[in-house]
């Protein structure tokens, strides 16, 4: 059924839709919506049998899940930011363990400065604790891919993480399409653990293992992980067929067959992209987006096929590693390594910060006309002026404060001697 | 023939020995049936508390549930000496998730369980006093607030054995420890610090908690088939003495265990939805000097001049406890 309807509450649905048997659920934004609405459908009813737990910590939420998922539940919790970083260590133990697993991150900045609004700074975080990362473009997207990640999840025995841009698509409201419940019970099979826990037939699962074996255990994980790449596009292409539009899979190309210029991106701001692309190809220049929705594993082989005919790839990222640069631009740089082709990285709409077509417009602009140089991390929109304020005051006065309250003060936000002290 | 002279207190206490009970008494340790579930050939050392308690407390659980029991493990001795790959002792289904989540790793077996209609399968975390008391105590708080179906066994053996003895909340005062080592104007852990969790347990007012130790057999499988008459969030903290980290022998871990609470620094008792309910009554207080001296942990309290000032101060957290749980009896007439 097609409706007007916050993303949020399209993923509660549609992960409702997948008829999980436990979920367990702590309070962070932008992801609560989507747990407060499944919240509702178990305690209606209309969500059964289910057991919806109201846990202490994302820390709790990722081990209720291993411990039911390890118990041949499937199971379901959602997170985003800060609450992605503290069940990290859950992260590896579900990976680890092999645990089918499936997680909405809504894509939120990492602190500090604590900061609730959307980059990738989370994802990225964990993009190698050995789970599926899946990135939705769309809040149609989103549904669909959380239809897909339960199939995929217990196809291969490991979990997935489906990752909608906080705000940006957990809250908006747009026109999306619902499936019905025969059309996803068609589709995605009951859960038939490898492994579960049985009075019956008792196993020890998470035995220690020392030098004599661990690297082959891992070496399986790394192993497991790579058949995504065969079967993610077996799954998006069984989705199409059975709901009648495409969704998901490993990248997805526009309009760059014949581009000279090809912008990579993950999310939301791939709609954006798209757009700039139109505007510019109007204007004769060729120019394309390849939007990367799997991003671990990391489909190699296709985003080399994808961009090797380009002159030059822009990475457009919600990301950075501080003392390094941009982490899609190195990925893509691996999937580029023999070839003579540029890329530019370029880093924006961290901590919420719009990412607009003029601002889009510009960075392309600078890439075609040469005031960027490849491998050389760019950052869009920085305010230069504010950061040689802040740097310029740094070397005046050892104490000069925490950066964040100065430059919130030089721009006005925070008062000029908010606690009575000097301004600096 | 002339009449055997009956030897009623074997133990060397008043606790009757097994062979002077009735069949359906004896202990589950005493019967051909029982599950070894924590079963032979793993590598705890000589004398291990925790290998003790775990055996006690599964076989009585598993007893109680007809073999229906499932285990969340914490990340510690207990873990690393049953499962060294390929190798594991254990004879139920169990699971190792991490050091600081098995309260929450238990919680989603007992959902799981619930939501799939098996509720006759019971469900068993357990973990050392590092593991439950300070790293997973948030996740325990959060199993005991929800009254989730899920029995936590804590075996405390006062630090954190498994990576070299240091101090826990649970360690307790003028104890050595690899970072309380008795150097300095006061020798060993400081006074004033740690934790109980049975009685933070009860302040969650969940059904059942009790505390027991590997000296009093009986009285810890009696406990533990007690909490699986509940549904709901239960706990039961057992003392388990460690030879290698308290310094004590390893033929006296069970002795070390009974003059524990026979000094009245471990208070044995049950409580229910918040209350104490029963108490193991000492019959004579033994002094904590008895309970110190066996263990090199305390060495540095009968040096030359010996600390009686802090040796007193540890005997009147005993006499508290005395008080406080009502511990010793009457004197008999």
């Amino acid at each position: 059924m097609r409706s007007q309807i916050e993303g949020s509450i399209a993923v509660a649905k549609a992960v409702a839709l997948c008829r999980p048997e436990v979920i367990s659920a702590y309070p962070i934004s932008p992801q609560t919506h989507i747990v407060e609405a499944l919240s509702d459908l178990v305690r209606t009813g209309e969500l059964a049998p289910c057991e919806y737990l109201m846990v202490e910590s994302e820390f709790g939420a990722m081990s209720a899940a291993i411990g039911a998922s390890a118990t041949g539940a499937r199971s379901y919790t959602a997170t985003a930011s800060q609450g992605l970083l503290y069940m990290a260590e859950a992260l590896y133990n579900a990976s680890g363990l092999g645990l089918p697993i499936v997680m909405t991150v809504a894509n939120r900045a990492i602190g500090a400065p604590i900061n609730i609004w959307n980059d990738h700074s989370d994802a990225m975080s964990q993009r190698d604790c050995g789970w599926i990362q899946l990135y939705a473009e769309s809040n149609q997207e989103a549904v669909d891919l959380h239809i897909q990640a339960f199939r995929l999840a217990e196809e291969l025995s490991l979990p997935v993480m489906v990752c909608m841009d906080g705000f940006v698509l957990t809250h908006a409201i747009e026109a999306v399409e619902l499936p019905t419940q025969e059309q996803v019970d068609t589709f995605l099979p009951p859960f038939h653990p490898r492994q579960v826990l049985d009075p019956d037939d008792p196993v020890t699962i998470g035995a220690m293992v020392g030098p004599e074996a661990f690297a082959e255990v891992k070496y399986l994980m790394h192993a497991k992980q790579m058949q995504a790449l065969d079967l993610l596009p077996e799954i998006s292409g069984a989705f199409s067929q059975a709901f009648g539009r495409s969704s998901g899979g490993l990248v997805r190309a526009y309009r760059s067959a014949d581009a000279e210029t090809v912008v990579v991106a993950l999310g939301s701001v791939l709609g954006t992209i798209e757009e700039v692309v139109d505007e510019l190809r109007a204007d004769g220049v060729r120019i394309g987006a390849l939007g990367v929705r799997c991003f671990r594993p990391y489909p190699l082989e296709e985003i080399r096929a994808a961009l090797q005919g380009a002159k030059r790839v822009v990475v457009l990222e919600k990301a950075f590693a501080v003392g390094l640069g941009g982490i899609v631009g190195q990925n893509v740089r691996l999937a580029l390594s023999d070839l003579p082709i540029p890329v530019y990285d370029a880093v924006a709409g961290l901590g919420g910060r719009p990412i607009t077509r003029r601002s889009l417009h510009t960075l392309v602009a600078d890439v075609l006309e040469e005031r960027l140089e490849p491998n050389r991390l760019a950052f869009l929109d920085l305010n230069w002026e504010l950061v040689e304020r802040e740097l310029q005051r740094v070397s005046a006065d050892r104490r000069s404060g925490p950066h964040a309250e100065n430059m919130l003060r030089d721009i006005g936000t925070v008062a000029a001697s908010a606690h009575g002290g000097p301004t600096r | 023939m002339s009449a055997e002279k009956l030897k009623l207190y074997q133990v060397g206490t008043f606790a009757v020995g097994n062979r002077l009970l009735d069949a359906d008494q004896r202990t589950v340790q005493a019967r051909t049936e029982r599950s070894n579930t924590l079963t032979s050939g793993h590598r705890a050392c000589r004398g291990c508390g925790e290998a003790l308690g775990a055996r006690y407390a599964l076989d009585a659980a598993m007893r109680a549930t007809q073999g229906k029991l499932v285990a969340a493990n914490a990340t510690g001795c207990l873990e690393v000496f049953s499962t060294p790959y390929p190798e594991s002792s254990w004879q139920l289904p169990w699971l190792h998730s991490l050091f600081g989540n098995a309260p929450a790793v238990a919680t989603g077996i007992a959902a799981a369980l619930k939501v799939k209609g098996r509720t006759d399968i019971r469900v068993i975390g357990q973990g050392g006093d590092g593991g439950t008391l300070d790293i997973g105590f948030a996740c325990l708080s959060g199993m005991f607030e929800r009254n989730d179906d899920v029995l936590y066994v804590c075996y405390d053996n006062e630090a954190y054995m498994n990576t070299g003895v240091q101090r826990s909340s649970a360690t307790p005062p003028a104890a050595r420890t690899a970072n309380t080592k008795p150097v300095g104007d006061e020798p060993g852990n400081v006074f004033g610090q740690g934790k109980s969790a049975p009685l933070i347990a009860m302040a969650h007012e969940i059904p059942y908690v009790a505390t027991a130790t590997v000296a009093d057999l009986h009285d810890l499988e009696h406990k533990i088939e007690r909490a699986m008459e509940f549904r709901g969030a239960r706990y039961v903290h057992i003392l388990v003495p460690c030879p290698l980290g308290w310094g004590s022998e390893s033929s006296e871990t069970v002795g070390i265990a009974r003059l524990a609470q026979e000094t009245g620094l471990f208070p044995v008792f049950e409580a229910e939805a918040g209350e104490v309910v029963a108490v193991s009554q000492i019959r004579r207080q033994v002094p904590v000097e008895e309970y110190l001296v066996a263990q090199r942990r305390f060495a540095h309290l009968f040096g030359d001049p010996p600390r009686t000032d802090v040796i007193a101060d540890l005997q009147a957290r005993a006499d508290r406890n005395i008080r406080r749980f009502g511990l010793l009896q009457e004197e008999a007439v």
